[in-house]
Formats: structure tokens, C-alpha cells, sequence
């Protein structure tokens, strides 16, 4: 057709030998891996935008109604927050481990890690319901009968309860009902998202173990075993962010 | 020569013939071909409503429809032909179709994604049609709250619900065409050997990836907000509706990006090839691309230069939205240098590139009106923004598919159309164009607010001229759908290479082979050298 191309036969000597898991549009399982590495990277910026669009609103509110976050934010129990976020962070370890183990090929031990990963993110989201069902019962979700009480009467913790007795407040109960409610609206989509995407990478893991059962991977191919550790990790990162957003602001009066 | 062309007998077309060999192929272009029939679909259902629209502004009274219904129609016009049309529009039919071949590869990188995502389109198409079944939205296509939120009795959460799946159809095209670009060119096919065409869907793909997540989210937002009585944007509830622009936006404005870049890639491929010459400064054209995609990020706010953002604020975007016509210029620029001397003819592709690159100017031309802070507010809502942006994305972005759509038909079907009637469509096209939005531009500075369904009487000549413009306009559109189909029967076989293109893409038979090429390719030349094909040309001669 033209000299401007001519042809050779690379693609017959990348089939002489090829792997069982080497779809047919790839030359070598290094470049499938690559695409995997770099589609995974992309999807989680695009997750990172995803989270950023409520970080911005976050930061915006946080700004406008500094004080209300603050006492709302003392309506969350810190041990349950800094429990999850032990939990999570343990959950990375177990994962990455679990990874290791598909490296290696050891599919016993990559098993074992991914179970204990996905307890660790069913204990993580047992935490949250026990959150969640403490704010339902105090009338603290929005748009459901919302009614914001003061936050020594909605949280008991014993070191929160001399600070926040003596603060003076310069807000209205009214402004106060108004402006909480923009931290739970805020609260529960931030973590609920955060939820969703734990379930989604629960489901994916579990997904995984089966295929580590079946024998799918070796040490030349163990790619998603190693994509739903990014996804872990990011979601845990997600965590890292959230827990001192939503529960730390200005703990430390 | 040409009597002995025939259709090759393996092709990707009748490589299967049943269902399921299309529904659950991996083949980028057959996606592409399903992705093809889908957005026309759509286009012709935005369409209908356009045409209401037209009816309703022919006279000054509101007597067509009520001013509830008129809100509806352009409504689901916008959401349609933006959400539906335009934005999958070049990168899911021709990107999808020839983005491999043109690196050398034999599928995108992720061909199951692929094939997910024109899954998700229809999963998000079947929320959207049935909102406009079930009684349409009113909000416009920008969901402005807190009217979408709080104050519309219509179908908001099924059109956002829509929305947001659609968006995600658009970040994996996105996604699958970046790891493409990056891991699946062939031996020698360098960076600076890409087609234009492809650096341009690079560049959008960038914009589709990290956009388009902002306005899902925005969406999200929005669905708790309406849906659970959640109070984000609420201002009764200590919201700020202001904060929903700047994330609609956020995503909004670079998705014209997303509409036009790929329309900027396909004029660089036609005005090289029917000028036979290699494209003038090919790596600013490259450049100006990703120039676009990132200036189309920083420069949201112009939409809002009336909804009581800061002075300051204002004045910094302003500035940074005059920004943008520099990449753009130099496109423009570079493409009329690469027609300079060159060899020009005026095939039916080229007509469109023709009209192209005039509409395009007077497009964005008049944006610089717009981004311009104290004409802004004079002109901000009137029909001057509804021509300004008619003009980038119908006389732009749909220029620019329909282009690349006469271009690449004989390579995605093996057959030529007739060349006479899709002169006429061109012609008609660009004619019935200018006479629809042209004389919105003069009755939008005289003052004519947009989304109304009554105006006063002055304005019924430049309303009239603009709804006659529009018949023509859609007869246009509506006449390649006749002769497309009668190519695919009748139609000249076209082979391997009907323009004498340089692009890798027509070194496969056509239609190409399930596979695209016998053997990996391996690239030893820069791109568009037209001097090789002139001097064999010259040698046959």
C-alpha cells in the first residue's frame, strides 16, 4: 500500500509462548500490566475529583459556619472514629500483605490476608452503622425530622463534656439547627460515599479470593489481586482525610 | 483500476451476524458503530425539540405551547444534545473507531470497558428518556438551584440520575483512550508521530477523566438535597445556590472543551489531507490541544458574572477566559498556513472543514465578547450567548463530526455515498446555519432574553428569519441519513484509501478486519507526509 509502513511479524513471535491471562490485542503480559497500572491510576484520580467536589464544599461551609461545625463535630464519639481509622489502617497492612502473597505465589497466605481485609472492613462498617444508628436516634440526620440538641445533652463522652460546658457560643439555637444541619448533610454523604466504596471493595475482594482459590494467578500475573489494593488503599486514604475533617474540628479546647 | 475494488470478503462487519455478536462484541468498532446509532438517535430526539422551540419563538405570542412546556423543551433539548449527543459524540464514534488503527494497535487498551461504558450510556439514556416520558424537566440543562432542588415539580432526579450514569460512560471512554495512547502504539509510532486527531482526544480525554467526577458529585449533591431533604445548596437552609455553579462549571465549561477538542482534531486531519501538505507546526497544533484542555479548567466562573461572585474574581476570570483564544488561534492559524500553496479540493469533507473553520472563528470570536467583564453583564442571558455557543457547538463540534463522519464512512463501511447530495447536505448545513444564529446574535444584543416563550413584537423578523433557518438546517441533517444508509447497498466501493490519506488508519482494507492489521505495523515516517503520496501520485501519472 505505501512505503510508509512496512510490516513485521512481532505479533507471531509474541504468541510462540504466551500466557493463559494475555488478552489478544496485548504484545507481552508487561504491557497488559502497564495498562492495568496506569487505568487503575487514572480511575483514581478521577475518584480523587470525585471526593474533591465535597471537600470544596466541606471547606466552604467549614469557613462560613466555623463554629457550628465545631459543635457539631462534638456530637461524633472520637473513639469510634479513631477506632475506624485503626481498623482501616490495619486493613492496608493486611492487604498489602495479601498482595505480597500473590507475588510470591503463595495462594494459601494471599487467601488467608484477603479474609482478614475484608473482616477488617466488615468490623469498619459494623462501627459505622453503630455511628449512624447513635445519630438517627438523636434526630441528627437532615430532612429526617432534624433536630439539633445541645451537644452535651447528644454526646456523653466524659473528657468532651467539662470543655464544651463552658464554652460561650455566639450562635442562635436557630442559626445553630440551621448550620449543624449543613455539617450532617455534608457528614453523611462524605461518609456514606466512603461506605458505598468500602462495600464496592469488599465485593471486589471477595471476588479476588475466589479467583486466588481457582488458582488464576501466579507470580507472572496477579494484577487485580494488586489493582483492589490501590482501590483498598485509596479508600482508606479517603479515611485518613475524613476522620479528622468531620470529627476533629477544634477538639483540642 | 477502480472497477476492480471490491469489498474484502473478511471484514469486522460480517465477522457474526447475530445479536449477541454485536451486544456483546469487544470490537472497538463495532462498539463504535452501536455508539454511532445510539447519539443519532439522540440527536434527532434533541432535534425534535429544537424544532418546538423554533414553532413556539416563529411568533411573538406564546401560542404554541404554554411557557411550563417551553421550559421543558429546551430543557430536555439542552440535556439531550450536550449530556447525549454532543459530549460522546466525535470520541465515542470516531475516536472509538479509529484511535487504535491509528496508533497501530488492535483494540483500546480495556476492549470489556469499552463495551461497559456504551452500556452505562443506555442505562443513563433510559433514566433521561423516561423523565421526558413521565412529563420532562423544566430546569434547564444547567439544574441551577435552589430551583432544581426545592422549587420544580418535575422530573429533576430522573434526568440527574441520567446525568450522573451517562458521566460515567464518558470517564471510561476517557480512561480506556489514555492508557490507549500511552500503551498500545505500535513499534515507532513516537509521540510526535500521533495524529492530530489523537493528540486532540488525549487532551479530551484528560478533561473527560477529571471533569467529569466534579459534576457527578455536584449531582450527587443535588439528588440528596431534592431526594432526602438534605440542605446543601438550600439558601433557606443556610446553602449556598452559588457554591452549585461553581461546581457545575467546574465540569461544565471544560465540557464544551470536551465537544470541541476532538472537532479540532478532525479538522487537522481533513485540512491536511485535501490540501496535500503536511500540517504547518505540527507540535503547536499537538500542544495548543493540551494548551485547551488545561486554560478550559481555570476559566468556570465566566458563566457567572451576574450571580454575585466578587469583583475580583471576576475580573481574574475574565482575564484567564481571554486566555483561551490563544491555543485556539494558533490552531486556526496553523490550519490556514498548512493551506497556504497547498493542493486544495473540495470534496465533501473539506466543505465541512471549510465551514468549520469559519463558524469556529466567528464562535469564538464572539466569546471573547463574552469573557469581556462589562459586556458580559450587558449580554449575559440574552440570545447573544445562545448564538456564541450555538456557534462553537453546532457550527463547531458537529461541523467537525460530520466531517469526520463523510471522512471516515468509505473506511467504516467500505462504500463511497453519493458525493453530489452530500455536497448539498454541506452546503445546506452551513447556509441554513448561519440563518439560524446569525440573527440571534443581533436580536440578543438588542436585548432578548433567552428562555422565554413570548417576545415582544420587534423582534419577529430576526425570530422568523432564525426558525426558517432552522428548517433548512434540519433538512440538512436529515438528508446524509438517506444517503448513508443507501451506501451501505449501493454505494461505490470505496477500498482501502478513497483520499489518498496519509494516516495509518488507511493502510487497512476497508471495512478493516476484526483485528485492524495483519501484523503490528512498525512506523518509520513522521506523520502527514504528503510528499510521498504526491510523488507516487506523480509516478502513476
Amino acid at each position: 500500500m505505501s512505503n510508509a509502513v512496512v510490516h513485521a511479524d512481532i505479533h507471531g513471535q509474541a504468541h510462540a509462548a504466551h500466557h493463559p491471562a494475555l488478552r489478544h490485542h496485548f504484545d507481552t503480559m508487561g504491557q497488559q500490566k502497564e495498562a492495568a497500572v496506569i487505568g487503575m491510576w487514572v480511575f483514581l484520580l478521577t475518584e480523587i475529583l470525585f471526593f474533591g467536589g465535597l471537600f470544596a464544599a466541606y471547606m466552604v461551609y467549614r469557613v462560613w459556619y466555623f463554629d457550628a461545625f465545631a459543635e457539631a463535630s462534638r456530637s461524633l464519639e472520637i473513639f469510634w472514629g479513631a477506632l475506624n481509622t485503626a481498623v482501616l489502617i490495619g486493613s492496608s497492612l493486611t492487604m498489602a500483605m495479601a498482595v505480597r502473597g500473590a507475588q510470591t505465589n503463595k495462594r494459601t497466605a494471599t487467601i488467608n490476608w484477603l479474609i482478614l481485609t475484608m473482616l477488617l472492613g466488615c468490623v469498619f462498617l459494623g462501627v459505622k452503622v453503630i455511628e449512624y444508628a447513635e445519630k438517627i436516634e438523636h434526630h441528627h440526620v437532615p430532612g429526617f425530622n432534624y433536630q439539633w440538641a445541645p451537644a452535651h445533652e447528644a454526646a456523653p463522652a466524659a473528657e468532651g463534656v467539662a470543655a464544651e460546658g463552658h464554652r460561650k457560643l455566639s450562635l442562635t439555637p436557630e442559626q445553630l439547627q440551621l448550620m449543624t444541619q449543613i455539617y450532617f448533610s455534608l457528614y453523611f454523604t462524605m461518609t456514606g460515599l466512603h461506605a458505598l466504596h468500602m462495600i464496592v471493595g469488599i465485593g471486589l475482594m471477595s471476588v479476588i479470593t475466589w479467583m486466588t482459590w481457582k488458582g488464576k494467578f501466579d507470580r507472572e500475573y496477579y494484577t487485580p489481586v494488586e489493582m483492589s489494593g490501590l482501590y483498598w488503599h485509596f479508600v482508606d486514604i479517603v479515611w485518613i482525610f475524613l476522620f479528622p475533617l468531620l470529627y476533629l474540628v477544634e477538639r483540642h479546647t | 483500476m477502480l472497477d476492480k475494488l471490491k469489498i474484502p470478503e473478511r471484514h469486522y462487519l460480517n465477522n457474526g451476524h447475530s445479536l449477541a455478536s454485536w451486544l456483546l462484541t469487544k470490537d472497538h468498532k463495532r462498539i463504535a458503530i452501536m455508539y454511532l446509532i445510539s447519539i443519532s438517535v439522540m440527536f434527532f430526539l434533541g432535534g425534535l425539540f429544537a424544532i418546538g422551540i423554533r414553532l413556539e419563538l416563529a411568533t411573538p405570542q406564546g401560542d404554541f405551547v404554554t411557557a411550563d412546556t417551553y421550559n421543558k423543551f429546551f430543557t430536555m433539548h439542552g440535556v439531550i444534545m450536550v449530556f447525549f449527543f454532543l459530549i460522546p459524540s466525535i470520541p465515542a464514534v470516531l475516536g472509538n473507531f479509529l484511535i487504535p488503527p491509528m496508533i497501530g494497535a488492535k483494540d483500546l487498551a480495556f476492549p470489556r470497558i469499552n463495551l461497559i461504558s456504551l452500556y452505562i450510556y443506555w442505562i443513563g439514556g433510559v433514566f433521561t428518556l423516561y423523565a421526558m416520558i413521565a412529563g420532562g424537566v423544566d430546569t434547564g440543562w444547567t439544574f441551577y438551584t435552589p430551583y432544581s432542588a426545592t422549587g420544580s415539580n418535575t422530573n429533576v432526579v430522573p434526568t440527574a440520575v441520567g446525568v450522573f450514569i451517562a458521566g460515567f460512560s464518558s470517564i471510561l471512554t476517557g480512561l480506556n483512550f489514555i492508557v490507549t495512547i500511552h500503551r498500545m502504539r505500535a513499534p515507532g509510532m513516537t509521540w510526535f508521530r500521533l495524529p492530530l486527531f489523537v493528540w486532540a482526544h488525549y487532551a479530551t480525554s484528560l478533561v473527560q477523566v477529571l471533569g467529569t467526577p466534579v459534576v457527578a458529585i455536584t449531582i450527587v449533591m443535588l439528588g440528596v438535597e431534592r431526594a432526602l431533604g438534605f440542605g446543601i445548596f438550600d439558601p433557606a437552609r443556610g446553602g449556598d445556590p452559588v457554591l452549585f455553579q461553581h461546581l457545575f462549571w467546574f465540569y461544565s465549561h471544560p465540557a464544551v472543551y470536551i465537544m470541541i477538542l476532538p472537532a479540532l482534531g478532525v479538522q487537522s486531519e481533513l485540512v491536511s489531507t485535501f490540501s496535500r501538505k503536511t500540517i504547518f507546526g505540527y507540535s503547536f497544533v499537538a500542544f495548543s490541544s493540551l494548551a485547551i484542555a488545561v486554560f478550559g479548567f481555570i476559566v468556570w466562573a465566566h458563566h457567572m458574572f451576574v450571580a454575585g461572585i466578587s469583583t475580583y474574581a471576576a475580573m481574574v476570570f475574565s482575564f484567564l477566559s481571554f486566555s483561551v483564544a490563544i491555543p485556539s488561534a494558533v490552531k486556526v492559524f496553523n490550519w490556514t498556513a498548512t493551506l497556504y500553496k497547498g493542493a486544495i479540493s473540495f470534496e465533501t469533507p473539506m466543505l465541512y472543514a471549510y465551514g468549520f473553520l469559519g463558524l469556529f472563528a466567528i464562535g469564538g470570536l464572539t466569546g471573547l465578547f463574552l469573557a469581556t467583564l462589562g459586556l458580559d453583564v450587558h449580554v449575559h442571558d440574552t440570545y447573544f450567548v445562545v448564538a456564541h455557543f450555538h456557534y462553537i457547538m453546532v457550527g463547531g463540534a458537529i461541523m467537525g463530526y460530520m466531517g469526520g463522519l463523510h471522512f471516515w464512512w468509505p473506511k467504516m463501511t467500505g462504500r463511497m455515498y453519493s458525493e453530489f447530495f452530500s455536497r448539498v447536505s454541506a452546503i445546506m448545513v452551513f447556509v441554513g446555519f448561519n440563518v439560524t444564529f446569525f440573527p440571534q446574535f443581533v436580536v440578543g444584543y438588542l436585548g432578548m432574553p433567552r428562555r422565554y416563550h413570548s417576545y415582544p413584537d420587534e423582534f419577529q423578523v430576526l425570530n422568523v428569519m432564525s426558525s426558517a433557518g432552522a428548517t433548512v438546517l434540519g433538512l440538512g441533517y436529515a438528508l446524509p441519513v438517506l444517503y448513508f444508509l443507501w451506501s451501505l447497498r449501493y454505494g461505490a466501493v470505496a477500498g482501502p484509501n478513497p483520499w489518498r490519506a496519509s494516516g495509518l488508519e488507511w493502510q487497512m482494507q476497508s471495512p478493516p478486519l476484526t483485528e485492524n492489521f495483519v501484523e503490528t505495523p512498525i512506523v518509520d515516517t513522521e506523520p502527514y507526509e504528503y510528499e510521498h503520496v504526491v510523488s507516487r501520485e506523480k509516478h502513476l501519472v
